[in-house]
């Protein structure tokens, strides 16, 4: 049984179906994504999933465990990290671990979560004088000193700069590691692409895709393009003739073969054969991106 | 319980690490009381008084001080501003409730509160001659009574608030009427009767307090059932409209 199980879930405000009909499960040991623009439901989903909001129609089970009827016991198992929510300001790193220690029955170390983290030099720095990115990893460790099975991260790199978004994400994976499910919100196109094992496309409170981001983007036939500098002239139509190219240009001695399918072992395999090599060879795949807009008919980022 | 305590620990820890408020708290009502009486026409008996010391008049109002300041504009903005971060809202995903850290906010004051009356009472007997209160169980009462009602009004505020800002100004407007009724303002023997008699129904109850302390008789029950009352709706009242987010 999948560890968290959403079927045909609903939520109202203001009479407008925020979430409507979303249906998605997680397995036990995955990364798994719910991707989508801002005002997709995404948070409304997780939050519902955390137990912070009831359904309007639909269930859920996280571990078994209904969010609404079961929340205490949940919230042992679960942990979260909110998007925007902050500590008191005057409130050291390691009295924060402290206090939500004391909420579980069997926390884990925090001394070595602070490490696994990069905290510990932090240990008795106030929270307002930590940086944007540490206190994104003190909100993932108190999401994390309770041994949840599940951990639900929304919006984890908001407004960090890329060194420390990549560093972010590999701590996630490090994580996942260890046996914690991951649900992670996010609406960075490149995030979702490198963290997740599945995801969720969101949009206007409906799934409009569910995959693997490799799935997705073989499910969305665009052309890709290899670019290469010629070791020595050709004749253009030992490419152009291949089944699965479509175009050839040139421009300032570089070649731009445009193509689908198998196209790139076609034009190694034909270059190869004429004893061609190609430098500088460059290849320009179909990014999820490109799945996004050809699935909803417009880009993440609108 | 344990949870319980370590919210509590925490949260006086963070409030040492507030001075200003810390000062107000535990040691203004001190520091007024102190000012008045060196001035000696306060600290002798007075005519107009019927033959009363102001200082021994005042002190009652001192306590008023007290709660006003603890109940309306501690609990209230520190409760507001944890809101509007997202503190408690964090706490509701976790097996803690935030209605932990309310408690330990409400323990805390309380305690704050009698540490601060007790401090007037100890310098007020020790370098003033203002004698302790007469009646000490029913100046317990009274005092107990009349924070809770506070209290109640403090989170009412706190819950109907939409944000910080409204809840500070909110609040002090609700504690310049308390500290008016209880008078600290004006001294009581100067309002007028109609004042008077509000503001012994006012929270927390200027005219019980003064009666156990330097009345002849303990303060009257009718008082003490009113502010219960009061306090008891408040606090329901309260709970009812309270959202952690």
């Amino acid at each position: 049984m999948a560890i968290v199980e959403v079927k045909d879930l609903v939520k109202r405000y203001d009479g407008r179906a925020v979430v409507d009909g979303v249906s998605f499960s997680v397995e036990e040991g995955e990364i798994f994504a719910i991707l989508g623009p801002n005002g997709a439901g995404k948070t409304t989903t997780v939050e519902i999933i955390e137990g912070l909001r009831a359904p309007d129609g639909g269930t859920v089970s996280v571990t078994g465990l209904d969010p609404q009827r079961d929340g205490g016991r949940l919230r042992q198992r679960l942990g979260a990290q909110l998007q925007a929510s902050r500590l008191p300001a005057k409130l050291k790193v390691r009295e924060a671990l402290e206090l939500y220690s004391s909420f579980y029955p069997d926390p884990a170390d925090a001394d070595h979560l602070l490490e696994q983290l990069g905290l510990s030099a932090q240990r008795n720095t106030v929270f307002e004088k930590l940086s944007g990115g540490q206190q994104q990893r003190l909100s993932i460790a108190l999401a994390l000193i309770g041994r949840p099975e599940v951990a639900v991260l929304d919006e984890l790199t908001t407004g960090l700069d890329p060194q420390a978004r990549r560093a972010t994400w590999d701590l996630i994976e490090r994580i996942r590691d260890t046996g914690v499910t991951i649900l992670l919100v996010t609406h960075f196109m490149d995030e979702a692409e490198r963290l997740s094992d599945r995801l969720a496309i969101l949009d206007g409170g409906r799934v409009v895709a569910l995959d693997t981001p490799g799935g997705l983007v073989a499910r969305v036939d665009t052309e890709q393009r290899i670019r290469f500098k010629p070791s020595a002239p050709f004749d253009d139509r030992l490419l152009t003739t291949l089944p699965h190219v479509t175009a050839l240009s040139h421009r300032d001695g570089q070649v731009l073969v445009r193509g689908n399918g198998d196209v790139l072992h076609e034009v190694t395999s034909a270059l190869a054969l004429n004893r061609i090599i190609a430098h500088d060879l460059r290849i320009e795949q179909a990014t999820l991106d490109e799945a996004f807009v050809s699935l909803t008919g417009r880009p993440l980022d609108s | 319980m344990h949870a319980m305590l370590k919210t509590t620990e925490i949260e006086a820890r963070l409030l040492t690490r507030e001075p200003l408020m810390l000062f107000f708290s535990l040691a203004f009502p001190t520091i007024l009381l102190t000012v008045l009486a060196l001035v000696p026409a306060l600290s002798e008996p007075a005519e107009d008084m019927g033959g009363v010391r102001f200082i021994d008049h005042f002190a009652p109002s001192v306590v008023v001080l007290t709660l006003a300041l603890v109940a309306l504009q501690g609990v209230p903005n520190v409760l507001a501003g944890y809101r509007e971060q997202g503190v408690l809202r964090r706490l509701s995903v976790t097996p803690a409730s935030p209605a932990l850290i309310l408690f330990a906010q409400l323990g805390l004051n309380f305690a704050m509160a009698t540490i601060s009356t007790m401090l007037v009472m100890a310098v007020g007997r020790l370098a003033f001659d203002i004698p302790l209160p007469h009646h000490m169980a029913g100046f317990a009462l009274a005092f107990v009574v009349g924070i809770i009602a506070l209290f109640g009004v403090g989170l009412i505020i706190a819950a109907v608030a939409p944000t910080t800002r409204a809840a500070g100004g909110m609040a002090t407007v609700a504690y310049l009427l308390v500290i008016f009724f209880g008078g600290v303002m004006l001294p009581r023997f100067l309002l007028p009767d109609t004042i008077t008699r509000l503001g012994a129904y006012a929270p927390p109850g200027v005219q019980a307090l003064a009666d156990a302390w330097t009345g002849s008789a303990p303060p009257q029950a009718s008082h003490l059932l009113i502010m219960a009352g009061i306090a008891v709706l408040s606090a329901a009242v309260a709970a009812r409209l309270f959202r952690w987010e």
